[in-house]
């Protein structure tokens, strides 16, 4: 059931659909395409009966976009992606033979594997809000939209249509809109998002450069061959499992006061403060990657597709003079210093919440952040190796005592080197300047999936 | 959420500054480690003086020995071609024995390595199809058929098969391969340097 599209329309992801080979009418849009929202809402359900729940989702997926349909309109104001849970898709009615072919992971889901992701201490689940760490976490359904009016408009029909189907309770929910100014992604430390996202073969878009060659669609969704050939053992039956995701839901709280203490105290004029920023991160606040500017921020080069992520680590900054080997963006896309790099791709989804703190103004004690979503075809081959190894490994590259500064687990024990010549800095006690509020694992079924999920009690 | 596990020794604090100038052996529980802790795919070996390692042992298939026996020139071809062919494991030493128990023959695969093998696992499984170890490990008996597109079939065999070991010695204890090889090449430039102010 390939989709040979001969169509040659460009559409805003940029991609022509000439050599696609996917099953673009089946795949749910939310890995494929990223639509021009401002506003989103994630609304975190539990199902009280299977029949609730079939009922909710049957009247749903005609809402659903697919990635066919995302991808071709430029008139549309709000996307729906819908994903469940191990348990969700338990509490659906799957059978107990299709549940055990799920892979562990993802029927322990991200609360059990704490120890692993390394997410403790304050990151630990026992203090996750919105219940997400608990057993009655079912289903999410993502709502991204253009603008806060239409997302409001979306959350009050959803509200009544959840009201409609008893048995069906929202747990929490997290509303997300975009922070100022909005003509970049950024997120609220004030570092540029988005600026590497792995390509998938197939969808016509072309890599920009440095980013390396387009990765084969099983990498993402399953039932198409991965970077390896085939991959094998997919969850039963078929339809379920084909054109589906997995994607780990991470709600990050970021400690904006905190970090603009921190760089206020490592920094004593603003250019190098803003270096240390630089430091942490591996680019320049601006977008500007630090192997292609060591010295002084080059904004220019940081909103250039074309050249900034046209960089590597083993053949330009062996030893991290300019972004060190500890840098965000070294751990989490370490290019030429590893191998097997394509196996380890995911695509990132998602936005900040909460309001944005202005410069100069002292903790104010509300909540903000970043909520996103890591897609892959494999949570242990590719998140769970993310956390585990390139998050919170403290050896990782060898550097015997460190974290990710951003995204890794601190709580003031572990160190930050920064290289320099003639004598390196190391930065001791690194404070947190993150603390996960919530997690889960859920799979993105496709289209056809999302069906047959809800017509379970029709004799199936 | 995860518990601790109370009933085993304490873990032997972790290796200090230096700790390469001190000879040290340390004993291990049956378990192989102190500590529960679980990684991806299950519970993590801590390193010892002796750094991190695996003992696997596993009967081989009947009649198999010399298919086995032959797979030591492939790798040994690979390597000259290829010297940094097994580099992502970050090896010290590796050894291959077959030896006989009454009428069967047995393999044993004897690593020390400074990578926790938990956390690459997928690595060297890759780096396994690429140099074809599996005309080895598919000569044991057990070993999962589908293992290139099963990783967790792999690392099954893996664990089942593992010894751990109850006691590890290290002359230079916990010293990395990398850090020896850093270490031996300044040697080598200050002989040089020497001999030229001779």
């Amino acid at each position: 059931m390939l989709q040979q599209s001969r169509s040659t329309s460009v559409d805003f992801a940029g991609r022509t659909e000439q050599q696609s080979s996917l099953d673009l009418e089946d795949i749910q849009h939310f890995l494929m395409s990223r639509p021009p929202a401002r506003a989103a809402r994630y609304e975190f359900l539990t199902f009280r009966s299977a029949a609730g729940g079939r009922a909710w989702l049957k009247g749903l997926i005609e809402k659903v976009g697919t990635a066919k349909a995302v991808g071709s309109s430029q008139v549309d104001s709000r996307w729906v992606t819908i994903g469940f849970t191990w348990a969700g898709l338990r509490a659906l009615g799957v059978g107990e033979g299709s549940l055990a072919t799920f892979p562990e992971e993802f029927r322990q889901g991200m609360a059990a594997r704490a120890q692993i992701l390394g997410t403790t201490g304050a990151n630990d689940p026992d203090h996750w809000v919105g219940g997400l760490a608990g057993p009655n976490l079912h289903a999410i359904a993502i709502l991204f939209a253009r603008d806060v009016a239409e997302r409001e408009r979306c959350r009050q029909e959803h509200e009544r249509y959840v009201t409609q189907c008893q048995s069906v309770e929202l747990l929490s929910c997290l509303d997300l809109e975009a922070i100022p100014p909005f003509d970049y992604a950024h997120e609220h430390f004030g570092y540029r998002d988005r600026l590497s996202q792995p390509v998938i073969e197939g969808t016509g878009v072309e890599p920009t450069p440095g980013s390396g060659p387009p990765i084969k669609p099983g990498e993402f969704f399953l039932g198409y061959p991965d970077e390896e050939g085939l991959a094998a053992g997919v969850p039963q039956p078929e339809i379920l499992s084909r054109n589906g995701s997995y994607v780990a839901y991470l709600r990050m709280e970021e400690h904006v006061a905190a970090f603009r203490d921190f760089l206020r105290q490592h920094g004593e004029t603003p250019d190098q403060q803003e270096l240390i920023a630089a430091k942490l991160m591996g680019r320049w606040r601006s977008g500007a990657p630090l192997v292609l500017a060591s010295d002084k921020d080059d904004p220019g080069l940081g909103a250039d597709l074309r050249r900034n992520n046209d960089f590597s680590y083993a053949e330009m900054d062996q030893h991290g003079y300019a972004c060190p080997l500890g840098a965000h963006i070294r751990r989490m896309n370490p290019r030429d210093t590893t191998v097997n790099m394509n196996r380890r791709k995911m695509i990132r989804r998602g936005g900040t919440y909460g309001p944005p703190l202005p410069e100069g103004t002292p903790e104010d004690g509300q909540e903000r952040g970043i909520a996103a979503f890591i897609g892959c075809a494999s949570l242990i081959r590719q998140f769970e190796f993310a956390m585990n190894v390139w998050a919170n490994d403290p050896n990782f590259h060898e550097l015997g005592n460190e974290r990710d500064p951003i995204f890794g687990t601190q709580d003031g024990t572990f160190d930050m080197t920064i290289p320099n010549r003639p004598i390196r800095k190391k930065i001791k006690g690194l404070p947190a300047f993150t603390t996960i509020r919530g997690g889960a694992y859920f799979f993105l079924p496709g289209i056809r999936a999302l069906r047959y999920l809800a017509s379970l009690g029709d004799g199936h | 959420m995860a518990t601790a596990v109370p009933l085993k020794p304490a873990e032997p604090s972790r290796p200090q500054a230096r700790a390469w100038t001190k000879p040290q052996a340390m004993a291990i529980p049956k378990e192989g480690y102190f500590k529960l802790q679980n990684g991806r795919y299950g519970p993590i070996y801590p390193p010892t003086p002796a750094c991190h390692g695996f003992t696997i042992i596993a009967k081989i298939k009947p009649g198999r020995e010399e298919a086995i026996r032959a797979y030591g020139k492939t790798i040994e071809k690979a390597v000259a071609d290829t010297p940094d062919a097994l580099a992502t494991l970050k090896l010290h030493y590796l050894r291959w024995v077959l030896f006989e128990i009454g009428q069967d023959t047995y393999f044993m695969y004897q690593g020390i390595f400074d990578t926790d093998f938990d956390k690459y696992t997928e690595d060297a499984v890759a780096l396994f199809t690429k140099y074809g170890v599996n005309t080895v490990f598919e000569n044991l008996e057990g070993f999962p058929e589908d293992w290139k597109t099963n990783v967790p079939a792999f690392v099954e065999f893996v664990r089942e098969h593992q010894c751990p070991s109850f006691l590890e010695y290290g002359e230079y204890p916990f010293a990395t391969a990398d850090e020896i090889k850093k270490a031996l090449k300044l040697k080598a430039a200050f002989a040089d340097m020497l001999d030229l102010m001779q």
